[in-house]
């Protein structure tokens, strides 16, 4: 019998740490049935960690979710006692299990399945196949670009470009010294498709990367990993220096005439430097601003040399796609956009967690189907795709197919894989003013229209969700916006409009009762709205009042309360509090 | 130099890591990242020896280091609350967070209790967001936060930091 903990930066979050710590106190003790308690990544069902996953020895597996320390006691009883019914509380409702098993995973195939500390558990599960036919098969370099580009791969970063194309490109450079590197900087807030490849299944980046390096022609591969992910760089560290002594990487790789070594660096916290330029600047240690393209890095990167430069997700679909064939890969997803795409689901939503579907399904398939819809059954409102450089979808487009082209054509992008769902409660205009206030902040300063553009346009958006917006501040707004665009030097400036261009698209009544009525129709602004209570609701308990940060709510007990408008700041604590729905904001 | 400094750091603690990088080019983030770790911040007397020895201008180190949010110019507290501003728990009420902390603390983005135990940094977003609203602090991440759970965990530590001190 086997226990695998879910153990990603998300499980360990929720407690999962403890709940190991727990299952090895007890089996460490004694462990009559030779159980095993070994780990896994994120599974992606972040919704019910702690998650631990008990097979049997004949395969059958019994999930466990939302665990507490408690339950490992129970746990350890079932187990020893061969009697599983003990757990069967604990296991996962088929309701919940049906968000997995409409998935498509390719990028995340051995993710919460595999321990990522274990070379010999990715071997098994046909990990270096891929690189193994390449290299003894005697695949040439061009056999494997070609195989890519009949796979329709496209870069799985944002931009979604062809990434046979740019293989092509670095390969044809002149020079023998170049560079493979890997962008893993995940600067999108609201995404972690990345940082669950590496935590979960380390070595099929190292797979991805390696075929990539050969491919190209290059000796020397890097991964770019932002300083927020502690855990995938001790992972991915830990991979590197297994897969080096087990020849995988190093000189003479399989013992073929291959060498290729990889190394890490870690990211110093700054959004610019998933720009691909940027990001090289940043690896020759300086400020990370964007360099003039052309040339691109294919011809000119890592210190002048041709350099090849993908996404995680990118490279994690590789290694699949040498083992069955670019064809394969070909026949999932729409006539313009191939294969799977991984999605971070978030926000206001039931279920929330990683998806990987074939790209053709639409929005709703997957924020309702798979995500379960909207918490607290409220109404879905939007959905933001492409954070900072994407934009928001209204509840007419839920039907929206997804590829590169047609989420497109909404004003929004693909992105890297955050999908952050919102409900009737979040307000659009601040939205926009929050990835305004990002990309406001995280300019690097380097070309004017970026710099001082986001700057004007944030300062025009504080007013309006203040309520001192003006007739014709929207106007201004698009002015800048299509200035920014056409003038900014990097893809951080040309796409910061399109959070503001979609709400202004999709959701200008709103932007109006902010500028217009001085009103907030999502209740979320707080220049702009006022907290009553409601006599009717209101029983007295007197749950608000005591809440209440400054004194604003007075009332006898079990008669209705009232709220004192000027000392009131806001701050929601009594909705948050009131059992009866009393608190009325307007 | 070092004429108008406060205080002085042991600069032989960051001989091995500049030893270590001195043939590898492109470093400079590198040892301003192991400096980090080693001093709990970047003092000025450190940044000028690492420009001296690296042969970089004092200008462009400082220039890195102004340029990353992870370089901090400032000791921080014992505790470095780290508080995801990003979009997911942004639209989960971190703002609900924020004023919870800044209640039981009395400190903004950027500043450390007076007793130096905590510091509080808004940051974008730390791959936890299905937990948000989400924090970490001092390695450890929070998640599921409301305001009471916030306030709670806050004087928890204060205890166990305070009874340490
Ligand atoms: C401001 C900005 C931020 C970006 N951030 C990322 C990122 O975090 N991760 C990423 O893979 N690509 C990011 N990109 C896209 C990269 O520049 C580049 O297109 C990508 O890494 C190429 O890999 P791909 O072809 O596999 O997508 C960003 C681009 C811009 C303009
Ligand atoms: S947005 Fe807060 S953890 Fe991702």
């Amino acid at each position: 019998m086997r226990l695998v903990v879910g153990e990603g930066s998300c499980g360990l979050a929720a407690g999962a740490g403890k709940v190991h710590t727990k299952l090895d106190e007890l089996f460490g003790a004694s462990n009559p049935v030779n159980a095993e308690v070994t780990i896994t990544g994120c599974i992606g069902m972040c919704f019910l960690e702690p998650i631990v996953d008990i097979y049997e020895d004949d395969g059958t597996l019994h999930r466990l979710v939302k665990l507490t320390e408690e339950d490992a006691q129970t746990i350890y009883d079932a187990v020893v006692s061969g009697d599983l019914s003990k757990v069967k509380d604990l296991e996962i409702t088929d309701e919940d299990a049906s968000f997995l098993s409409q998935q498509t995973r390719i990028a995340l195939r051995n993710c919460g399945i595999i321990n990522p500390m274990s070379l010999d558990e990715y071997v098994a599960a046909g990990g270096y196949d891929a690189l193994s036919k390449i290299l003894k098969d005697g695949m040439t370099q061009d056999e494997v670009i070609e195989e890519i580009d009949v796979s329709g791969l496209k870069g799985r970063g944002g931009a979604g470009f062809s990434t046979a194309f740019k293989w092509r490109a670095a390969k044809a450079s002149e020079g023998t010294e170049k560079y493979l590197i890997c962008n893993a900087d995940e600067g999108d807030p609201g995404a972690f498709m990345d940082r669950a490849v590496i935590e979960g299944d380390p070595h099929t980046l190292i797979e991805g990367m390696l075929i990539g390096a050969y491919a190209i022609g290059a000796q020397e591969a890097i991964v770019y990993v932002r300083a927020e992910y502690p855990l995938a760089i001790v992972r991915l560290e830990n991979a590197i220096k297994e897969a080096t002594e087990r020849g995988y990487l190093g000189d003479n790789i399989l013992g073929s005439n291959f060498s290729c070594k990889m190394r890490i660096k870690a990211g110093a916290g700054a959004f610019v430097c998933g720009e691909e330029t940027a990001l090289i600047e940043s690896l020759e240690g300086k400020r990370g601003m964007p360099r003039l393209k052309p040339p691109f890095p294919a011809q000119s990167g890592f210190w002048f040399k041709p350099s090849n430069i993908n996404n995680v997700e990118t490279y994690a679909n590789v290694a699949w796609i040498i083992k069955n064939g670019g064809a394969a890969f070909a026949a999932m997803g729409t006539e313009e956009s191939k294969g799977t795409k991984v999605f971070a689901l978030t926000g206001k939503i039931k279920r929330g967690g990683l998806v990987e579907i074939p790209m053709g399904k639409t929005l709703r398939e997957v924020i309702y189907d798979i995500g379960g819809g909207i918490r607290d059954d409220k109404e879905f409102k939007a959905v933001q795709l492409g954070g900072p450089s994407g934009g928001c979808i209204p509840a007419e487009l839920l039907d929206t197919v997804i590829d590169y082209k047609q989420l497109g054509a909404t004003g929004a992008i693909m992105g890297s894989g955050g999908m952050v769902v919102m409900d009737e409660s979040t307000c659009m205009v601040g939205m926009a003013k929050f990835f305004l206030d990002f990309t406001a902040k995280e300019s690097c300063g380097k070309c004017i229209h970026c710099r001082i553009g986001t700057k004007r346009m944030l300062e025009i958006l504080d007013r309006i969700v203040k309520g001192e917006g003006e007739e014709g501040d929207i106007e201004k707004l698009e002015e800048l916006c299509y200035a920014i665009k056409d003038g900014a030097l990097c893809g951080l400036g040309q796409t910061a409009p399109n959070p503001v261009l979609t709400t202004i698209k999709y959701f200008r009544d709103e932007c109006e009762a902010h500028i217009k009525d001085k009103k907030c129709p999502a209740g979320e602004c707080v220049n702009l709205i006022t907290y009553s209570i409601d006599k009717d609701k209101c029983i007295g308990c007197s749950a608000c009042s005591r809440q209440c940060p400054t004194n604003a709510i007075s009332g006898q007990v079990k008669s209705p309360f009232t709220i004192d408008a000027d000392a009131c700041i806001k701050c929601g604590n009594c909705k948050t509090v009131c059992k009866f729905g009393a608190i009325v904001v307007d | 130099m070092g004429c108008c400094m406060e205080k002085q750091s042991d600069l032989s603690l960051i001989r091995e890591t500049l030893d270590h990088y001195k043939n590898i080019p492109g470093s400079l983030i590198a040892i301003l990242q192991k400096a980090q770790d080693i001093y709990g911040y970047l003092p000025v007397d450190v940044i000028y020896h690492i420009a001296e020895e690296t042969g970089v201008a004092p200008a462009k180190v400082m220039g890195v280091a102004t340029f990353y949010t992870q370089f901090r110019l400032q000791p921080v507290g014992k505790y470095l609350i780290m508080l995801c501003q990003g979009t997911a728990c942004h639209v989960n009420g971190s703002e609900l967070i924020e004023s919870a902390i800044k209640d039981e603390l009395g400190i903004a983005d950027g500043e450390t209790t007076e007793d130096g135990l905590f510091t509080l940094k808004n940051v974008a977003c730390l791959g936890c967001c299905s937990l948000s609203p989400v924090m970490m602090i001092n390695g450890e991440t929070y998640g599921s936060l409301t305001p009471d759970k916030t306030k709670n965990i806050l004087r928890e530590l204060a205890k166990e930091g305070g009874a340490k001190e």
